[in-house]
């Protein structure tokens, strides 16, 4: 049997741990950072707009209470000790849309309440986020035929994140979450306000 | 000093109005003259579907009305069901319905609890009974998948028969509920603050409560002693050993009581069943049913056929809720769907006492009243 030679040339030095704060903060990915002018005794942080403030958007959502039917016991489950929504800096539920930059339209809208929904989205300051959470928001669900439900909320108010269920478990929940924060991470500042066009 | 009167909107997006629901209050100061309740933001057309629906068709929706207790709506539709076409239902069955339905009844006090004492501004209370609620949902999800919406309670039985490890983990939630209701009544009943908000708050006479048609621990808090399970006996109720809890004082106060008492019954209850409950078949064979199986896998059972028409002909069938008197008229015209299906909901009948319970009181009265009266919105707009 042949001697198997390695070529020590081509493996890589294994990942150093992030020990500092500093690299612990590059290690996120988020923010890139260059330990330089160590003899001024300073730093030099380098990433771009959209990094730092995407970052600073996603890190603490504060959702609005608006909880219209069957979901919004859910939210509450989302919100308790067991799925713990605190884990995202979520947990402040702030109960004027003033306050709030997201939404979850957690329901079925009826008729009645879609002009009201649709308020409530328009005093959300910007930037504001919107995720339709279960069947009836999405498409109406198994509402669907009935003369007093509006098929879907998104036919009065940009929705950023669906998810299904009926309603969808805290697990769904959060994942809907993370999907919107993966969403806004990759955000344009620029292309949000229209800059880079 | 006069002031001038003030109309003021509560709602319908309100963090105490526990849904979509809108008060107009009329207030000379701090104090309401005259409440009035603007009600329909989730009427979602429940009852015209069901005319659409085949019945069975029909059962989801029936989770979906009062969605924090959804085995009781099963249960009074298939009852409803069972009456009109003459289904006879295994006692097995009968005993598991009986056991979520109690089950159920529990999760509904811990959620009402918890969120009375958030209106309030005490938070622990909605974090300790999410925390057991949540362990009750783990024994639904064994027995059914779901955690709100069961679906699981139809016409001749139950879905599934109980899992395998369902009845030692129901006995461990037993065992550990029993303490949890101790150390809630040791956190909340003798707080000063609590009482100061909850005694003399919302009183309503017992004649005041029967004449606003107030049924459920609303009416058991004003001294009626006022239960369907003992005054109409449905299912195995009779064979059991359970007492109706009764507050004679009318406040918000006793409405909580009677609630924290019903708990207690119903892990009563719940040792009962679990210990006599039989073996036996789940599913009982309909007599009406017209359309064979069409080789689909069905979800009820081989026993039971997909779509059925019961004969021509009326049945108005009740049951206590957790929340009151829930009941189901449905008329059949002997097709396969019902010709008009019509849903008596506790909360909304309910709720109509609360403009005559808080005129004179202030605002954060009216959220203490409101909270007691336990009203859940997919009930009262349907």
């Amino acid at each position: 049997m042949d001697p198997v030679t390695i070529d020590t040339t081509k493996i890589k030095p294994a990942k150093k741990k992030p020990e500092t704060a500093l690299e612990k903060l590059e290690d996120t990915g988020l923010i890139n950072t260059v330990l330089a002018a160590k003899e001024r005794e300073g730093l030099i942080l380098f990433s771009t707009v959209d990094q730092i403030i995407n970052w600073a958007r996603l890190s603490s959502l504060w959702p609005v209470t608006s909880g219209l039917a069957c979901c919004a016991i859910e939210m509450m489950a989302v919100a308790m000790a067991h799925h713990d929504i605190a884990r995202f800096g979520m947990e402040i539920f702030r109960a004027s849309p003033r306050q709030a930059d997201l939404m979850f339209v957690a329901g079925t809208v009826t008729k009645k309440m879609a002009p009201r929904v649709k308020q409530l989205y328009e005093m959300m300051p910007e930037p504001k986020w919107v995720i339709a959470v279960g069947a009836c928001a999405s498409t109406g669900g198994p509402y669907h035929e009935s003369y007093a439900v509006l098929k879907g909320v998104d036919l009065i108010i940009p929705v950023d994140v669906y998810i299904p269920g009926c309603p969808p478990r805290p697990e769904a929940w959060l994942y809907g979450v993370i999907q919107l924060r993966e969403k806004i991470k990759n955000e344009g500042y620029g292309a949000k306000w229209g800059l880079n066009k | 000093m006069e002031t001038e009167e003030l109309l003021l909107n509560m709602g319908p997006v309100h963090p105490s109005t526990h849904g979509v629901l809108r008060f107009k209050l009329r207030m000379d100061g701090e104090i309401i003259k005259e409440c009035n309740i603007v009600m329909g933001y989730l009427h979602r057309g429940t009852e015209k579907l069901g005319e659409m629906k085949t019945y069975l068709q029909f059962t989801p929706y029936t989770d979906r009305l009062d969605y924090i207790s959804a085995f009781p709506n099963n249960y009074a539709y298939a009852k409803a069901i069972e009456e009109l076409a003459g289904i006879e239902v295994p006692l097995r069955a009968e005993y598991i319905r009986v056991l979520t339905m109690e089950l159920n009844r529990i999760i509904n006090h811990l959620v009402f609890m918890g969120s009375l004492l958030m209106d309030l501004g005490a938070a622990t209370m909605i974090m300790w009974g999410f925390r057991e609620r949540e362990k009750a949902l783990q024994l639904f999800e064994m027995l059914c998948g779901a955690r709100m919406t069961f679906n699981y309670i139809k016409p001749g039985g139950v879905r599934d028969d109980l899992p395998d490890g369902f009845i030692p983990k129901l006995n461990e939630f037993l065992k550990d509920m029993e303490k949890r209701i101790d150390d809630y009544e040791q956190l909340i009943n003798e707080n000063e603050i609590f009482l100061m908000r909850m005694k003399n708050i919302g009183v309503i006479s017992a004649q005041e409560a029967i004449n606003y048609g107030l049924t459920g621990p609303a009416l058991r808090g004003s001294g009626v002693s006022y239960d369907i399970r003992k005054l109409e006996p449905y299912s195995i109720y009779p064979d059991l050993d359970f007492k109706v809890c009764v507050q004679s004082e009318g406040d918000s106060f006793a409405r909580y009581m009677v609630r924290v008492d019903e708990m207690r019954e119903s892990l009563h209850i719940l040792r009962q069943v679990v210990d006599t409950m039989p073996e036996a078949k789940i599913v009982a064979q309909a007599k009406y049913g017209i359309a064979p199986m069409t080789g689909m896998p069905s979800a009820v059972s081989t026993y039971f056929p997909r779509i059925f028409a019961p004969p021509a002909g009326e049945v108005y069938s009740r049951i206590e809720a957790p929340k009151g008197e829930l009941g189901f008229y449905i008329v059949s015209d002997g097709t396969t769907k019902p010709y008009r299906v019509k849903i008596r909901s506790p909360s909304f009948c309910n709720l109509t006492a609360i403009p005559r319970m808080v005129v004179g009181l202030k605002i954060p009265d009216l959220i203490a009243a409101f909270g007691t009266i336990d009203v859940v919105l997919g009930d009262v707009d349907r």
